[in-house]
């Protein structure tokens, strides 16, 4: 919208405002800023700011005021009039905003030289100028002389300067009427003609003014006040007025005003011949104090958001930068809230999230991210108190240390010193060593300071690789705190594809923006969730290594239809795994413990304690063998324990029946007469092409279609148990035992799969009678078949889980069940199918394209919407991409 | 060797050359000087050692702006790589040549000179070889002036959102130091270019201005600012209109944007400054957005198809390249470009426009 009359907000005036010079010489800026902010919401569309105060050295509080602003989006979004009768003050402003402001104001009052030297510096800082109706005589007050000095200088800025005539400004000076002097009878009147003059001779020039002087007799009767710049300005505009200095959403609406009032004020703006026996200027001021009372007009500040819940309100301000209330909100918080820590990992951190994705969606930008810290400081230095009380006097402590740096070739740093700001607004100690530092400074300074976390920033390409090397020097030197990647150039891919594996000893996390910094380090340095936030990051990299290794696979596809042309064909010769056993379910109420512990494969427990190596050598291992051998020792007494007092339940429930394949599907019958199908099993098959005569396979490849072929089934846990065992330790405040117990459960589950399997092949199927039983032949999978889980390489749809769930009858039969994203529960279980045929063998789907998904997708009932969330990880497109082109 | 052409001459062709054709600038420094491998002895030659008081112990790899002088034969042939591939405008080697920027490196003012002084004669001399060789399509000369790692508008210290830690003053006398070795070393343009902070940039446009006061030759300046991402906004805040409003009081010759985005995700804000910029508009993105690995992936087919669209649709009047674009993407630009024509200026109503983080226009 183009305004035709432009609000210039006043209140940031000290000469004008009692309660904004009060605030600036007392030097609380904060309330300042609210004062700014008002104005802008109530409509001001440039912000007058003035520090002409005796007291204060205008040029410093111009500065520090404008500095400040800049960091407040809402307010520095219009521009600013930079407000003062000495151009030092003037100058000190121009150098601190970014935008393109008015200087109010200069003139020819020093003479023309003067005026010349500060138009230019005006054009040279790119300003527009408000020029005084001043000359060496002084101010203009009849209509004659303000058209004179403006056309003066008019010409001189435009002819001589070669100042834009569009970015001149003149103030013709508004005066006071209503004085009891007769000769300020005229003044308002000489103003409304003097602008009609200018506008209509000197082109593209503006008419600004200071509306409040026009009042100034009536200080202290501000409805009054407000009536008479209503009026004049309702004249002045419809001359050809196009701002003024205006108390900004403070003005009532002309036709609103007491017409009694108003006609009154009409007289005495417009030098009316007088109606009765006293002047214009008594009648007014015999009337005045009838209106004293009234009140005015509301603001129209929009406070609504105080309306909403003490969480939203919370939220509003963070994200909006609003101090204003923080710290009445925060209490009423608090005392809503158990502990006053719940205040900050409750209302306050949600409200820093949703700052986060605003900031990562581009909707808030760098300085509102750092003011919204600001917020949340000012929260937290509120609640600080009650949580030392609560502590009964315990020293208060930081949250954590952590060292920052840029890395060495690299000096950008303004990322990381956002990160820096943020981190110390939530209570974390933050050393900063700066850009292009080394690998072994950054560490030497890690251990000096015995920091929690080490940041590490850039932003140019190579800095990419100078991380991993901090990475893989953490890694010998032995470190083993979180390390957090963060800059424009880094990705988590590149985390975890390059950073991540170089440092196994500790975690590797990377953070996509500063917003977030807060939520990755407290999860990173909170005792209870450090473990689980860790594991989970590792898991995520440990994907995303997997599908970027996939993505770097031959990139050459084939068809669905090409794809099946090359399947697997079993070898004919190959003797067959024969009947099982028993055709349908067999249940297992409770396997032995001992047996389970026998068959533990321990490689995969240390991993899960981030000790790297294999069992038993890692016992010995030069740099982890204490720390394995001490957590071997301590896993082995639980064990005893697990086993001595039955803590856990070990439930499982094996099936066969006969199978046929058709297709990429696998039909299972009831019995043999293979008429009656009771469940068929989906299979996804590879599309990469292949070379070397290698197939395309899918699962359903390893069963014939011949009526001659079985498929076995199983679904085993040893987490019966598990839950309560953590949760006592947990309670107990041993969290180390509750991890270990949970680890423990889940290498069980995995043992009794493996023991299961074994007793599979030698016994319930029996196609492997005879062969070798050693424990190590089984962790390295030397027998015969396979049994793939879904939601693995080989099938990587988690949903055939509920088909398997239904055909082993798991929930009756071992007490297993799952979860709506098909997790099995307890969470220490294992289930899968069982393919005998000495064919079969482990593979990756991998990528699979849009044929498959719609192929899929029709075999299992599903829309392919449905096909692509599932396999979303698998898919060789953007479905999103794909969506976004049908709809463009 | 003289130049073929004086100075006002080549401004003049320049000017001539903005209105009959679209302008290619060259593409990007950083990834052709990273492609050499060069060695800290590259980078520090004989002169930046320890014997002559240079500290050895911190880095000067990375520090690319000072092979303008130890390794001149680098520059040049990168020069000529681009204007070979059709360029129209070389930058000189001087992105990070202020004595605020290179105190990351423990730089004197004197070497800092040194670094715009012999990177505008490299480019000059490579500008003069191409015009000499090929007079029918002079080559230019642009000083390049780029970004601090210290903001104007920007806190450095959260406690006090007012804190800055430089001055609109060293901002203006580093600027200044380094416009004028720009200048003396011949260059026929400056381009103040990846605007992060667009207060730092009025700093640059005062410190020209006041030099060309003092009797210092005034040359064409080409403003080119970055919008950080899809929000539209440069780093400090500004719209593409609020930016334009800040720096039109320069004059000049050209305003854009560069860096940050790829074609593709820049076009609406070249746009948006193709529709109220009253000057000639420049545009050179990035080879897309980088990859996971932190490279750029973009074609030179690709970009350039991007850049062609631009320049069909009657945005640009000056088009190159910036991270990630290779000579090679330049000469697909130039190519896709000549036969189309140069955007019209066009004509906006007078009216007061100011800004703020937004615009603000008041038409008569």
């Amino acid at each position: 919208m183009r305004p035709t009359f432009i609000n210039v907000g006043e209140r940031t005036n000290v000469t004008g405002s009692a309660k904004f010079r009060k605030l600036i010489v007392e030097g609380d800026y904060s309330a300042a800023l609210d004062v700014a902010r008002q104005q802008v919401e109530a409509g001001a569309q440039i912000i007058d700011i003035n520090m002409d105060e005796g007291l204060l050295d205008g040029a410093v509080a111009m500065r520090t005021f404008l500095n400040l602003i800049a960091a407040e989006p809402d307010i520095a979004r219009v521009p600013v009039m930079i407000d003062s009768s000495k151009w030092e003050v003037i100058e000190a402003g121009l150098k601190c905003v970014q935008g393109k402001p008015i200087v109010n104001s200069i003139s020819m009052k020093e003479g023309e030289a003067a005026f010349r030297e500060q138009a230019v510096k005006c054009l040279r800082y790119g300003a527009a100028v408000v020029v005084m109706a001043f000359d060496e005589v002084g101010q203009a007050d009849t209509a004659a002389r303000k058209i004179e000095i403006c056309t003066r200088a008019y010409n001189i800025l435009v002819n001589e300067v070669g100042f834009p005539p569009e970015d001149i400004i003149f103030d013709p000076n508004i005066f006071a009427v209503a004085t009891g002097i007769e000769e300020h009878d005229n003044y308002a009147v000489d103003f409304i003609e003097a602008v009609k003059v200018i506008k209509s001779t000197l082109p593209y020039a503006r008419i600004s003014g200071g509306v409040s002087n026009v009042s100034f007799s009536f200080r202290g009767n501000e409805p009054v006040r407000r009536a008479i710049h209503s009026v004049f300005l309702y004249h002045a505009i419809n001359a050809g007025m196009d701002m003024g200095i205006v108390n900004a959403g403070d003005l009532p609406v002309y036709d609103d005003i007491d017409p009694e009032l108003r006609e009154a004020v009409e007289d005495v703006i417009l030098n009316r011949p007088q109606r009765t026996n006293v002047s214009n200027t008594e009648r007014l001021v015999d009337m005045a104090p009838r209106y004293k009372g009234e009140k005015g007009q509301a603001r129209v500040v929009d406070l609504s958001w105080r309306e909403q819940p003490v969480g939203k309100r919370i939220e509003h301000a963070l994200v909006h930068g609003i101090t204003e209330f923080i710290e009445a909100d925060t209490e009423e918080a608090r005392l809503a809230a158990e502990r006053p820590l719940h205040v900050i990992e409750g209302p306050l951190m949600d409200g820093m999230n949703v700052v986060g994705d605003l900031f990562g969606s581009g909707k808030m930008f760098l300085p509102q991210v750092v003011k919204s810290a600001r917020v949340m400081k000012q929260a937290v230095a509120w609640l600080e108190p009650y949580m030392e009380a609560e502590k009964a006097g315990k020293p208060r402590e930081q949250a954590g240390r952590i060292l920052m740096a840029t890395v060495k070739g690299d000096v950008h740093d303004i990322g990381k010193n956002i990160v820096g700001v943020v981190l110390q607004c939530n209570n974390y100690e933050v050393i900063d060593l700066g850009v292009m530092v080394p690998a072994d400074r950054i560490l030497d300074e890690a251990k000096a300071h015995n920091v929690d976390i080490i940041g590490l920033s850039g932003l140019i390409t190579p800095s990419l690789d100078e991380m991993v090397f901090v990475a893989a020097e953490m890694e010998r030197r032995g470190f083993d705190i979180p390390l957090l990647i963060g800059g424009a150039t880094t990705s988590r891919t590149h985390t975890a594809v390059k950073i991540e594996p170089a440092y196994r000893r500790g975690s590797t996390t990377y953070v996509v923006d500063a917003s977030r910094a807060v939520s990755v380090v407290s999860g990173l340095l909170s005792p209870t969730e450090r473990a689980r936030n860790e594991a989970a990051t590792r898991d995520e990299y440990i994907r995303i290594r997997e599908q970027y290794a996939r993505g770097q696979e031959v990139k050459a596809r084939a068809s669905l239809d090409q794809a099946r042309e090359n399947r697997f064909k079993l070898d004919p010769d190959q003797p067959r795994p024969g009947k099982p056993g028993f055709i349908g379910v067999r249940a297992f109420e409770s396997w032995d413990l001992q047996d389970l512990a026998d068959h533990i494969d321990w490689t995969p427990f240390f991993a899960s304690w981030e000790l790297i190596g294999r069992y038993p050598l890692i016992l010995d291992d030069e740099i982890v063998g204490q720390a394995a051998r001490d957590l071997f020792a301590d896993a082995q007494a639980m064990l005893k324990r697990i086993i001595d007092e039955k803590w856990f339940t070990a439930k499982g429930v094996v099936g066969f029946w006969p199978a046929r394949a058709a297709g990429d599907d696998i039909i299972v019958f009831a019995d043999e007469t293979r008429d009656a199908e009771i469940a068929r099993f989906h299979t996804l098959r590879q599309q990469i092409k292949k070379s070397n005569g290698k197939p395309n396979l899918a699962l359903s490849d390893f069963i014939a279609d011949d009526d001659q072929d079985y498929i076995g089934a199983f679904a085993v846990t040893a987490g019966h148990g598990e839950l309560e065992i953590a949760k006592r330790f947990k309670d107990a405040g041993d969290d180390y035992s509750a991890i270990l117990a949970t680890a423990l459960a889940d290498r069980m589950a995995e043992a009794f799969a493996e023991r299961l399997h074994k007793e599979v092949r030698t016994q319930l199927w029996g196609y492997a009678a005879d062969e070798a039983t050693s424990v190590d032949d089984l962790i390295a999978e030397q027998y015969q078949g396979i049994r793939p889980a879904p939601g693995y390489p080989a099938q990587p749809d988690h949903t055939e889980k509920a088909t398997l769930f239904r055909l082993l009858q798991a929930e009756q039969n071992a007490g297993m069940a799952l979860t709506e994203s098909f997790a099995m529960r307890p969470p220490a279980s294992v289930s899968g199918l069982y393919f005998g045929h000495p064919g079969s063998h482990y593979f990756g789907v991998g990528k699979i394209d849009l044929d498959q998904v719609e192929d899929y997708a029709r075999r299992k009932g599903w829309d392919v919407a449905t096909c692509e969330r599932w396999l979303a990880p698998i898919l060789n497109y953007d479905p999103y991409a794909a969506k976004r082109e049908t709809a463009a | 060797m003289t130049s073929p052409l004086t100075r006002a001459e080549r401004i003049a062709a320049l000017h001539a050359a903005a209105k009959e054709r679209i302008l290619v600038l060259d593409g990007s420094w950083g990834v052709m000087i990273q492609r050499r491998g060069l060695s800290e002895a590259d980078f520090r030659a004989d002169r930046f050692v320890a014997a002559n008081g240079y500290d050895e112990t911190h880095q000067m790899k990375g520090n690319n702006d000072i092979l303008c002088i130890t390794r001149p034969d680098i520059i040049s042939d990168l020069h000529d790589q681009y204007y070979a591939a059709g360029a129209d405008i070389s930058e000189t080697n001087t992105f990070s040549g202020t004595t605020i920027a290179q105190e990351d490196y423990a730089l004197d003012a004197q070497a800092v000179w040194d670094i715009n002084l012999e990177g505008a004669k490299l480019a000059r001399a490579a500008a003069d070889r191409w015009t000499e060789k090929e007079p029918h399509k002079p080559r230019f000369a642009a000083g390049s002036i780029g970004p601090l790692n210290k903001m104007l508008s920007m806190s450095s210290d959260v406690n006090d959102p007012g804190a800055r830690s430089v001055t609109f003053d060293q901002v203006y006398e580093a600027y200044r130091h380094q416009v004028k070795a720009l200048n003396e070393g011949g260059v026929d343009l400056y381009l103040i270019e990846t605007i992060t902070d667009t207060l730092n940039c009025k700093a640059a446009i005062k410190a020209i201005k006041d030099l060309e006061d003092d009797g210092l030759d005034a040359l064409p300046i080409w403003i080119s600012g970055t919008i950080t991402d899809r929000s539209g906004r440069t780093l400090s805040g500004q719209t593409a209109e609020a930016f334009w409003n800040s720096v039109r009081h320069a004059k000049p010759f050209a305003v854009g944007f560069n860096c940050a985005l790829g074609a593709d995700l820049m076009r609406p804000f070249i746009a948006e400054l193709s529709r109220v910029a009253d000057t000639l508009v420049a545009a050179y993105p990035n080879a897309g957005l980088p990859n996971a690995m932190g490279q750029y992936d973009e074609e030179p087919h690709e970009t350039a198809h991007f850049i062609e669209e631009w320049a069909a649709s009657g945005l640009v009047n000056i088009v190159g390249g910036c991270c990630g674009t290779t000579p090679d993407h330049i000469r697909h630009v130039a190519e896709e470009v000549a036969p189309l024509k140069p955007r019209a200026i066009p004509e906006r109503p007078v009216a007061l426009r100011l800004s703020g983080l937004e615009p603000f226009e008041m038409v008569a």
